[in-house]
């Protein structure tokens, strides 16, 4: 489903983010993605979603350079991709239910649907009494589990999750991790950054180990060693 | 359809919810077209006052005593035919005389004088005002040449007063053309720094909302679907301006109408409401467009991104 081809990502030449990475991740997998901060992990993430320029290298999404994309097309592949972040990037002027609809009016859906749709997920994330709640007006753990509830309302076919717990107490981080298990289970790929050890010892998947830019370890049922 | 309604719906939505950044574009949008409504007004009183100096001025041909009154209708009508002659009135001696003697009704001694005289002492006269200031040279130079028209004529004319009013008419004629260009780029400069501030507020506004273009756009949302809610706030702020520039503008018209009729040499009250659905159409079209582009390029910036 994704496949890095030799991608190296320097900024200048005493910083470079990703060194020669050659990686394939196929449908339905869990990755982790594991590393200090500063390791590439989030350049590998930004990659995918054409976010960043590989200074060398190319990235596939199923067999398309998703750097060669035009405008348009590049719109379309972000739909097919469910993104998560640590710094939760909510749209701050819209409730909870106002940012799950966007992303259902961004694809098209119709206004039936989105009024059935968004109080079920929202629902499914535990947020059914935060639906008319502002952002900022609600707690980490809400923030990130509606941030999930956006990123899978439109059945994509990959998560990225990008530190989804950094910010996050142990509790708000097992329902995170939780979810997202849940998701995989039910066929969706997901590729999540962490550098949370806790974390990757309760999910049991492959972890890749990042340093310097570098993919030093890729286990198929992998620990947190570092 | 039902993506233009939702672009719509969010740009209100948008607009409530950005509370006193929303009021602040539409203050500095306001500020700019009342800019321009003062132009316009200012527009009507200069060409108000430049249309009266410019009915003051005319030329006068006078005819000696007991010219031809054929001669003279022939004259006034080559006259007409000039394409720079506005009008032509003539006065024949007898109202030149009737005239002549109401002005100077309580001058006894003149009133006498002419009495004693018997004969009427006057000749009739033509009196042309053109069309522009500028083209009373051409008439008078008409009046000297040697076209077959004018030949006949030349006997029965007395004198023509344009070359004794020359110099002012040549003065006005550069004030008038002056003021018009003078004013042109005072419009200019203050239209050019107006639409720069209102750009830069707007701008300004957008650029608190930068990281959520960004995460609209990671979201998978279209470039029409980031940018039509912020477009949509552009031409709110634009009407919502138009709508208080123009109720502001009600008192001051009303007071400059009550107060400065007699120095503006115009009624400024009657103008704004006589002519009110032309000013409100530009300051209406200038507020939307303004919103508008200034929303387009600000968005721009960070779309590409």
């Amino acid at each position: 489903m994704i496949y890095f081809n030799n991608v190296s990502k320097v900024y200048n030449r005493d910083s470079v983010a990703m060194d020669d990475v050659t990686l394939t991740v196929t449908s339905g997998e869990f990755v982790s993605i594991v590393g200090h901060s500063g390791a590439g992990k989030t350049t590998l993430i930004k990659m995918i979603m054409a976010e960043e320029r590989p200074s060398n290298g190319s990235v596939f999404f199923e067999s398309v350079n998703v750097h060669k994309l035009r405008n348009k097309d590049l719109t379309r592949m972000r739909r097919r991709i469910g993104a998560v972040f640590q710094d939760f990037k909510l749209l701050p002027n819209k409730t909870a239910y106002e940012n799950i609809a966007f992303a259902m009016e961004a694809v098209g859906k119709t206004t039936e649907e989105i009024m059935t749709d968004v109080p079920h997920v929202l629902e499914l994330v535990d947020l059914g009494n935060r639906i008319h709640h502002f952002p900022h007006q609600m707690s980490g753990g809400e923030k990130q589990r509606l941030a999930i509830a956006r990123a899978i309302i439109n059945q994509p076919e990959l998560i990225i999750a990008d530190e989804p717990t950094g910010n996050l107490d142990p509790v708000n981080t097992y329902e995170v991790i939780q979810i997202l298990k849940k998701i995989n289970d039910l066929g969706t790929t997901v590729i999540l950054t962490t550098h949370n050890r806790g974390v990757i010892d309760s999910i049991g998947k492959r972890v890749i180990t990042m340093e310097k830019g570098k993919i030093i370890r890729d286990d198929k049922d992998g620990k947190y060693i570092i | 359809m039902t993506g233009l309604r939702r672009i719509i719906k969010s740009g209100f939505v948008s607009f409530k919810r950005n509370g006193i950044i929303s009021w602040a574009a539409v203050l500095v949008t306001t500020i700019t077209l009342s800019v321009i409504t003062t132009i316009i007004l200012l527009h009507a009183v200069l060409y108000s006052s430049l249309d009266q100096i410019k009915n003051k001025v005319d030329v006068t041909i006078y005819f000696t005593v007991g010219a031809s009154e054929d001669k003279i209708l022939a004259l006034k009508s080559s006259l007409e035919k000039l394409p720079e002659v506005e009008e032509v009135s003539y006065t024949s001696d007898e109202e030149a005389l009737n005239l002549f003697r109401e002005r100077h009704s309580n001058d006894y001694p003149t009133i006498q004088a002419l009495d004693e005289i018997k004969d009427n002492p006057l000749g009739g006269y033509l009196n042309v005002k053109a069309k522009e200031v500028s083209q009373y040279e051409t008439i008078a130079n008409f009046m000297k040449s040697d076209n077959t028209l004018v030949l006949g004529s030349a006997s029965i004319i007395d004198k023509v007063n344009y070359h004794q009013n020359r110099l002012v008419i040549d003065r006005l004629n550069s004030i008038i053309s002056g003021s018009q260009k003078l004013g042109f780029i005072i419009t200019l400069i203050l239209i050019i720094i107006s639409l720069v501030i209102t750009f830069n507020t707007i701008r300004l506004a957008i650029f608190i909302s930068r990281e959520e273009i960004g995460i609209m756009r990671l979201v998978g949302a279209s470039k029409t679907q980031v940018r039509g809610p912020f477009i949509v706030e552009g031409v709110i702020y634009g009407c919502i301006a138009t709508v208080i520039t123009l109720v502001l503008f009600l008192p001051v018209t009303v007071w400059l109408g009550n107060n400065m009729k007699d120095f503006l040499g115009l009624d400024l009250y009657n103008y704004y409401i006589s002519n009110f659905t032309q000013i409100l159409g530009i300051v209406l079209l200038s507020g939307i467009m303004l919103g508008m582009i200034s929303s387009f390029l600000a968005v721009r910036r960070y779309l590409n991104k």
